[in-house]
C-alpha cells in the first residue's frame, strides 16, 4: 500500500512529462527528416541531410560534458536531498508545512530572474567574489562567473527541489519504527540509515535522480547565461541552431541525439532500481 | 531458585506534564514469562521501551544480571523486541529479515545460514523463506518477527502487544506457539498486553499497571483471586461490587457486612477487619449460583431473589444480567451438563441467586473512593 501511495505522489510529474514531451518529440523526429529552406523554415519532402550533418561534426566532447554536468548535478542534488527529505519527514507537522512552503517559494519567481540573480551574485563586483576575495580564498582578479563551476552551482540550485520532493514523499511514507527495529537488532544509527532507510525510499531516490538528470541534460539557459567556453552543453548548441542559425532540421537531429543520450542512462537506472534483488546480490558479493 | 534477572529501580518517566511511569520498582526472574498488563496509557509500553533502550528514564536504574544498563543504547543491549506491527523490513525477504541481526554482528556466512534455517524450522516457515513480508499473512509475520529477534540469542525477549493485530482464533494459536517457543528457548519473555485473558493464559507472573503506577504483581491466580484493590479486581475479569460496612464479626473467620437495601451479607474475613470498617465486596459472576427455586438453608450462603434482565448465550456458558433488589448483578453459568428436560432460564424469569461466604472477597473501601473520584 505504501508503495502505491508513493507512486501516486509522483504520478502527476510523470503524466506531465509524458504528455508534454511525447507530442513535441514526434514533431522533432519529423523535422529531423526534413531539409532547411533559405527562410529558416523547412522544405516539403524528406531528407537525411540533417542527420548526416550530425556525423560530420564532433559532438563527443559536448555529449561527454553534458553527461558529466548532469551526473554531478544529480549526485550532489541527491546527496543534499537525502538529509533534507529525511529531516522534513521527521519534522513536526506544523514545521513541515513551512519547509515545503520555503521549497516552493523560489518557483514563484521567474526562472530567468533567478538566474540573473545568480549572475549578479557571482559577478566580479558581486557578493560572492567580494566575500571570497575578502576572506583571501580567491584573488580579487578571479571571476567566478562564466565557468563550469558556476554552471554546476546554478544547475544544482535550480534542480534541487526536484530531488527533494520525491525523496520527501517517499520518506514521509517510511515507517520509522523500522529504524527502531534495526537498532534493536544491533544496528547503529548510520547502519540503520544505510540498510533500512535508503532501501525503503529507493523509489523516491530513483525518481528524484531521473527528474534532475533529465532536466539538467536539457539545460541551455543556465550554461548560456552563467557558463563560458568550458561549459557549453548540447542544449546551448541546439538553442544556437534554432535561434541563431535558424536550422530547424539540424536542431531537431541534435535534439534526438540528446534524447538518446538521456534515454540510455535512464534505462539503466530503471533496470537498476527495479531489480533490488540483483543489487543486493552485487552488494553482498562486494562485502 | 531463579535468580533475579532484571531489576527496575524507582523508574520515573514524564511526557510533558503527565507522568507515564511514577517511581516503579520491581524485578523479573530469569526465564520467566512475565506480563505487563494494564489499560492503554498505563505506562506498560513506556516501561518496555525503556527496557529496550528506546526511551531513557528520568530517574531510576535498570539492572540486568547485576549490571546497570540504564545508559546503554538499544543496539548494545542483549535484548530484542517483537514490535506491535512486526516492523519487518519490507525490502528484504523473510530469510534476510531473520539474518539481519547476524549480518550486523558480522557473523560468518555459514553460521548465519545455519542459524536462520534453525529459526525457520522453529517457526515452521521454511517454505516461505524467500517471500517478502508483504506476501505473507499476519500470523506468519508475527512468527518471523519472533524469529528475527530470537536468532540473536537475546537474554530477554520483549513482546509489545504482539497479538493485537491478529484475529481471535489465530491469537489463541499464537499464544500456544509463544508458550512452546518460550519453553524451547528458555529465556525471559516480557509480554506487554491490555488483554487480561492473554496475560493469564501464558504468564508465570503478571504486573498490573495503572497510570504509571504498579498496582499488583503476582501469579495469574493471585491477581484474579486475591486482587490488591478494586482496580485490579475490576480490570482482571468481571466482578460484582458491593459497598458495605462491617456490622459484626460473628466468628473469627467471617464478617457480616451491612449493604444498602440488602440483608446482611456474610463474607470470609482475611483482612482482620474491625466493626465499622468500610469495605468493598467483590463477588465474581461465575461464583454465583442461579436457579428458579430458593436454595436450601445454609448459614454460610448468601441468597437473594432477583429478576433476569439480560441473557447472553455463549455456548459453553451463559451470561445473565439480573436485577437483585434494585442492583445489577452479573452471573455466569457454565453448562457442564446438558439439561434438555429443564426449561432454560429466560428474560423476566424470577430466580434466586446465592453464593458461599468464601466466594466473596473484601477490599478496603478507601481505595474505592479513590477509584470513583476518577
Amino acid at each position: 500500500m505504501e508503495k502505491k501511495h508513493e507512486w501516486f505522489v509522483t504520478l502527476p510529474s510523470f503524466v506531465w512529462l509524458l504528455l508534454f514531451f511525447l507530442i513535441p518529440t514526434c514533431i522533432i523526429f519529423i523535422y529531423a527528416l526534413k531539409s532547411q529552406d533559405i527562410y529558416g523554415g523547412i522544405e516539403p519532402g524528406w531528407s537525411l541531410e540533417a542527420i548526416s550533418n550530425l556525423f560530420d561534426k564532433d559532438y563527443t566532447l559536448l555529449i561527454f560534458r553534458t553527461l558529466m554536468i548532469s551526473a554531478i548535478t544529480t549526485a550532489v542534488c541527491i546527496l543534499l536531498a537525502l538529509p533534507v527529505g529525511y529531516q522534513m519527514a521527521i519534522a513536526p507537522k506544523r514545521f513541515r508545512k513551512l519547509l515545503i512552503l520555503m521549497l516552493m517559494l523560489p518557483f514563484w519567481t521567474s526562472f530567468l530572474i533567478r538566474i540573473f540573480a545568480w549572475k549578479a551574485l557571482l559577478h566580479p563586483e558581486g557578493f560572492f567574489n567580494n566575500l571570497l576575495a575578502f576572506l583571501h580564498i580567491i584573488s580579487p582578479n578571479t571571476t567566478l562567473l562564466y565557468h563550469l563551476g558556476a554552471v554546476l552551482l546554478v544547475t544544482i540550485y535550480t534542480y534541487l527541489p526536484f530531488a527533494i520532493f520525491p525523496i520527501y514523499a517517499a520518506a514521509s511514507k517510511f515507517n520509522f519504527q523500522l529504524f527502531e527495529a534495526a537498532m534493536d537488532l544491533g544496528a547503529s544509527r548510520s547502519q540503520a540509515f544505510l540498510k533500512v532507510f535508503l532501501p525503503g525510499i529507493s523509489k523516491g531516490i530513483s525518481t528524484g535522480a531521473m527528474m534532475v538528470f533529465i532536466s539538467t541534460t536539457g539545460a541551455y539557459i543556465i550554461p548560456d547565461l552563467v557558463g563560458g567556453f568550458d561549459s557549453e552543453m548540447i542544449g546551448t548548441r541546439i538553442a544556437q541552431k534554432v535561434f541563431v542559425e535558424r536550422n530547424l532540421p539540424e536542431a531537431s537531429a541534435l535534439s534526438i541525439l540528446l534524447a538518446l543520450v538521456v534515454f540510455l542512462p535512464l534505462l539503466a537506472i530503471t533496470m537498476f532500481s527495479s531489480r533490488p534483488k540483483k543489487l543486493e546480490l552485487e552488494l553482498r558479493n562486494k562485502e | 531458585m531463579n535468580p533475579e534477572s532484571i531489576i527496575f529501580e524507582n523508574i520515573t518517566k514524564r511526557f510533558k506534564e503527565s507522568k507515564a511511569l511514577d517511581n516503579v520498582s520491581f524485578s523479573i526472574k530469569k526465564g520467566e514469562f512475565f506480563s505487563l498488563l494494564g489499560p492503554s496509557g498505563c505506562g506498560k509500553t513506556t516501561l518496555l521501551r525503556i527496557l529496550a533502550g528506546f526511551e531513557k528514564p528520568e530517574s531510576g536504574r535498570i539492572i540486568l544480571d547485576g549490571k546497570d544498563i540504564t545508559d546503554l543504547p538499544a543496539n548494545k543491549r542483549p535484548i530484542n523486541t517483537v514490535f506491535q506491527n512486526y516492523a519487518l523490513f519490507p525490502h528484504l525477504t523473510i530469510w534476510e529479515n531473520i539474518a539481519f541481526g547476524l549480518r550486523i554482528a558480522n557473523r560468518p556466512e555459514n553460521e548465519i545460514k545455519n542459524e536462520v534455517e534453525r529459526m525457520l524450522a522453529l517457526i515452521q516457515m521454511e517454505e516461505q523463506a524467500y517471500k517478502k513480508p508483504d506476501n505473507i499473512s499476519g500470523g506468519q509475520k508475527q512468527r518471523v518477527a519472533i524469529a528475527r529477534a530470537l536468532v540473536n540469542h537475546p537474554q530477554i525477549l520483549l513482546l509489545d502487544e504482539p497479538l493485537a493485530a491478529l484475529d481471535l482464533k489465530l491469537r489463541q494459536k499464537m499464544l500456544l506457539d509463544l508458550d512452546r517457543i518460550h519453553d524451547e528457548v528458555g529465556i525471559t519473555f516480557i509480554f506487554v498486553t491490555h488483554d487480561q485473558g492473554e496475560a493469564m493464559a501464558v504468564s508465570d507472573r503478571i504486573a498490573v499497571l495503572r497510570k504509571g503506577k504498579l498496582e499488583q504483581i503476582g501469579t495469574p491466580v493471585q491477581v484474579y483471586e486475591t486482587p490488591n484493590n478494586t482496580f485490579v479486581a475490576d480490570f482482571i475479569g468481571d466482578t460484582n461490587f458491593f459497598e458495605g460496612v462491617v456490622e459484626e464479626i460473628p466468628q473469627n473467620d467471617y464478617t457480616r457486612l451491612k449493604v444498602k437495601d440488602f440483608s446482611p451479607i456474610l463474607c470470609f474475613n482475611d483482612k482482620k477487619l474491625k466493626k465499622g470498617d468500610a469495605v468493598h465486596l467483590s463477588v465474581r459472576p461465575e461464583k454465583i449460583q442461579l436457579s428458579r427455586t430458593p436454595p436450601k438453608e445454609n448459614p454460610l450462603h448468601n441468597a437473594f431473589p432477583g429478576v433476569v434482565k439480560e441473557v447472553i448465550y455463549k455456548g459453553d456458558h451463559t451470561h445473565f444480567g439480573l436485577n437483585v433488589l434494585g442492583r445489577k448483578i452479573l452471573v455466569t453459568q457454565h453448562h457442564s451438563r446438558s439439561l434438555a428436560d429443564e426449561a432454560p432460564i429466560r428474560w423476566e424469569d424470577e430466580v434466586w441467586i446465592w453464593w458461599h461466604a468464601d466466594n466473596g472477597f473484601m477490599l478496603e473501601r478507601s481505595q474505592v473512593l479513590e477509584a470513583s473520584n476518577e
